[in-house]
């Protein structure tokens, strides 16, 4: 081996130590004492028109840095953990499941943004203290497969109530609530229907008549529907799952070519509400950028854009909702919902008993 | 040593150390009391029992099915050997949520068994058990072959002109060369399985929970830190029984054997028996590895022309504000970022762990090197989240996170590799250099170097190919603008429609064909004693 050739090496190797110790892209630095940027802390679903944002950014002066923290659970016990010197100003993503732990542990600071008073009444949460600001609501509901009950000549189920009947018998497939939001979503809205006492019975009769049990949403949308495209392509059998208000019209807009209407639809008497809220980070270092990032949050501009981007509805009342909402998946006239305190004293203990119920 | 051993503690010890304390320290007293509460529990109960049976299952299964395949691809000379050594070992590097996907698609509903023969195995022990050889496979091949490889094929001869059958010949003189390097496999693949994680989760269903699946519920939904703390500890004692076991029959296996060049004891099968068997191995590749990778392909060109593969040349503004098809590029950085960390250190570490002079404490170092296999990524996450939030440490939201993160999956390869070649230096060789007046440096470039060369860029390949599939420290990427492949997957894969499925389908092809190329590079450097994880 000669020599030019070791050196080359070495060189080489040289030059990955130094590709690696610099060529830090811009906006990394910590934002110490850099007040004109703000931080968002989210969840990993977090979603904006570009363009929107850069309006935000041009308009107020700020730049944002936006960081995802895992999912929705994990990124809000990431901020408890984190609280004395949060990675943030603005935490968006807590959800009615989370807010009382979030609360409890002193995340957020008291602020109420400007247009606070737009925000429709069912959505606001924490009264008088202020601590935090509701920003987007979906419904987690029954979707089901609109090929296989018309071939079958069966209506699709429209309430709880359908889904422990013998027509129904092996067509359910949800999430486990230990693991899965949508899943915790559905437990909610059973307790919240049949009461602290009767939603085991009504899980005892949901498990005689076949219902399957998966661990998060993307196995039970994408490998155990048969109304999603995964689902389709797998050959899946089981035509009702529990999803969101939203995934119909996800099935359209994400289809190539578009359908006319959707392939899955909405079972409307099965929803359970799901409110996130955003909220000032307790020991926020830019607490003034944080504020303006909150206002934004509310404003027309922001509400509009949101949709199509996360696949939630607005909560302010003056927002668009998109068509394609308004045609495939109409949010739920009467959804169950249930006070954060009630789910914060008693969610562990429910997934307990359902997991010793249902999975063993 | 020095640098090795900073980087250990601040980037492994010290954030554990620092969740674990904070589980256990609760309002100034420590509740070590937890620990009696946790063991008792029958939930828990069960998942250590699930968790240990699992992997002992597994890693026999794996070495039932893997082991013809390390004498295949030992002693075999046919046309692609190469390629095969590469196809089996893609697998190993590919991100757990890929092939959990595939293997959905594989014995799922509407799955290929269930379109043949009805049998459908997701949500059973099967599947898992399926998936680890999948993923281990090719461990057992690698070590396990390297080695058959390079064993001497005229002591056997020896042996049998002095007059023992052939059998005996292989029980006396084979198997016992053999033994370490098949322990250490299957101890290697007990420790991948023992700590499984992605496949539990997406294959198992609800009812199967490894120690791995429970640590992240108790400590990612449960929010539960000190159960956690407890269950960290008790992984921790578990991995730490296995490398120690390890760690000794390394030793074993580094006495003196007579290893000659690989391309000597290739020979071209002869006889039925032996085509059978490389028919045998074949069939099993094809259907336990390549099947898997098959679906994948086939799905991701489950469209009109090259559809999905447009598709991710574009940003939707949605779940992405940059093209999918990015994420490659942001991969390929962040993976040779950690490289070069990952071979710094271990190459580091293995020349410091071969020094004669080194004592226990070094030697005990190498097993600690492989901690970081053994722990699982939430905890180590959650760990720096709290560890290294202060300045100048403050690296929370630095990209640097992610290859120091997969740098220390990383470096324990790199030592492996590095190890046995470093080793086999004969010492006079240096100390003849050194007599006639060569400096330290000097020695090093002139007789080291030369032959560790090779294996410095197989170890550089691996820690490659290991940080381009590494799912679980890129989940602390906080920056939604530079995704990696594995994490554009996952991203994908968690939306409703069809373009979405599609274009996680086509990413994963993507990525495997990636780690394939990367592999095959590898293979083209083949050392002279590889095969040592």
């Amino acid at each position: 081996m000669s020599i030019t050739k070791q050196a080359a090496i070495v060189a080489v190797g040289l030059g990955l130590v130094a590709l690696s110790a610099c060529g830090s892209s811009d906006g990394d630095r910590a934002s110490g004492g850099d007040t004109r940027t703000v931080t968002l802390v989210s969840h990993n679903s977090w979603a904006v028109s570009k363009d929107v944002l850069a309006a935000f950014e041009k308009q107020s002066g700020y730049q944002v840095r936006v960081l995802e923290d895992g999912d929705a659970g994990q990124a809000v016990n990431k901020a408890i953990l984190t609280k004395d010197n949060p990675q943030g100003d603005v935490f968006f993503g807590v959800d009615n499941t989370l807010l009382s732990r979030a609360l409890d542990n002193d995340l957020f600071q008291p602020y109420e943004p400007k247009g606070s008073d737009r925000v429709l009444p069912e959505y606001r949460a924490d009264g008088d203290e202020h601590r935090v600001t509701p920003v987007d609501t979906g419904d987690i509901c029954v979707n089901y497969d609109k090929a296989y009950f018309s071939e079958h000549r069966l209506a699709p189920p429209d309430s709880l109530d359908d889904l422990i009947k013998p027509a129904y018998k092996d067509l359910l497939v949800t999430e486990n609530p230990a693991t899965s939001s949508p899943g915790l979503g559905f437990l909610l809205g059973t307790a919240a229907q049949y009461g602290d006492d009767g939603w085991t019975g009504y899980w005892k009769k949901l498990k005689a008549n076949g219902v399957k049990v998966v661990d998060g949403w993307e196995q039970a949308y994408n490998e155990e529907f048969s109304g999603s495209a995964g689902g389709r392509k797998a050959g899946a059998d089981r035509p009702l799952v529990v999803s969101y208000a939203s995934s119909p019209p996800a099935e359209v807009i994400y289809a190539d070519p578009r359908p006319e209407t959707a392939p899955t639809g909405v079972a409307e008497g099965t929803c359970f509400r799901q409110v996130e809220y955003a909220g000032l980070l307790s020991n926020a270092r830019n607490p003034e950028g944080g504020k303006a990032l909150l206002d934004f949050m509310l404003t027309r501009t922001f509400q509009d854009d949101m949709p199509l981007n996360m696949f939630v509805y607005p909560v302010t009342g003056d927002a668009r909702i998109p068509e394609e909402f308004a045609q495939y998946g109409p949010q739920a006239k009467d959804p169950r919902t249930m006070d954060p305190a009630k789910i914060a004293a008693n969610r562990d203990d429910w997934v307990k008993s359902w997991t010793s119920l249902v999975l063993k | 040593m020095a640098l090795p051993v900073a980087f250990f503690a601040v980037f492994f010890a010290w954030p554990v150390a620092a969740i674990v304390a904070r589980g256990l320290d609760v309002d100034g007293g420590w509740r070590f009391g937890r620990l009696w509460d946790v063991l008792t529990e029958p939930g828990i109960r069960h998942v250590l029992w699930f968790t240990t049976w699992q992997a002992l299952a597994s890693t026999g299964l794996t070495l039932l099915l893997a082991l013809p395949a390390a004498y295949v691809l030992g002693r075999f000379a046919f046309p692609g050997r190469q390629l095969l050594r590469a196809v089996v070992t893609v697998p190993f590097v590919l991100p757990t949520v890929v092939a959990g996907t595939a293997f959905l698609a594989l014995l799922g509903r509407g799955g290929l068994l269930d379109e043949l023969w009805g049998v459908r195995l997701d949500t059973t022990v099967w599947a898992i058990l399926l998936a680890h050889v999948f993923f281990n496979y090719a461990v057992v091949v690698r070590t396990v072959g390297g080695l058959w490889a390079q064993l001497d094929p005229r002591q056997e001869e020896a042996a049998r002109m002095l007059g023992a059958s052939p059998l005996q010949a292989w029980r006396r003189v084979t198997l016992p060369a053999l033994a370490p390097a098949v322990a250490a496999a299957a101890l290697m693949v007990f420790l991948f399985t023992f700590t499984s994680f992605g496949v539990v989760q997406i294959l198992g269903g609800p009812r199967f929970s490894t120690l791995e699946v429970e640590i992240y519920r108790q400590t990612s939904e449960i929010f539960d830190l000190s159960t956690a703390a407890v269950l960290t500890l008790i992984q921790f004692a578990a991995v730490g029984a296995i490398l120690a076991v390890h760690a000794w029959t390394v030793r074993r296996r580094e006495t003196a054997l007579r290893l000659v060049d690989p391309a000597v004891t290739a020979r071209r099968p002869r006889g039925a028996g032996q085509w059978a068997l490389l028919a045998g191995v074949l069939g099993t590749v094809a259907v336990l590895i390549l099947l898997p990778l098959a679906v994948l392909v086939q799905r991701s060109l489950d469209a009109p022309g090259f559809a999905y593969y447009e598709a991710l040349t574009r940003a939707d503004g949605g779940t992405f504000l940059v093209p999918p098809i990015e994420a490659i590029g942001n991969s390929l950085e962040y993976a040779l970022a950690a490289t070069a960390i990952a071979v710094v250190v271990g190459a580091l570490a293995a020349a410091a762990l071969t020094r004669r002079d080194a004592g226990r404490f070094v030697r005990g170092f190498d097993a600690l090197l492989m901690l970081p296999l053994g722990v699982s990524a939430v905890t180590v996450g959650f760990g720096f989240l709290i560890a290294l939030d202060e300045p100048p440490l403050d690296l929370r939201a630095s990209w640097i996170l992610v290859p120091l993160a997969q740098a220390l999956v990383g470096v324990p390869f790199v030592v492996r590799t590095m190890l046995p070649v470093l080793r086999a230096v004969d010492v006079r060789l240096r100390e003849a250099a050194a007599v006639l007046g060569a400096s330290p440096w000097r020695v090093w470039r002139e007789v080291d170097l030369p032959m560790v060369r090779r294996a410095l860029l197989v170890a550089a390949g691996f820690a490659f190919a290991v940080s381009l599939g590494e799912f679980g420290a890129t989940v602390f990427i906080a920056r939604p603008d530079n995704p990696t492949l594995p994490v554009a997957v996952a991203r994908l894969l968690g939306r409703p429609g069809d373009l979405n499925y599609g274009q996680a389908m086509a990413l994963s092809t993507i990525l495997m064909v990636v780690c394939a190329v990367a592999l095959l590079v590898l293979e083209r450097l083949r050392t002279d004693r590889t095969g040592e994880f």
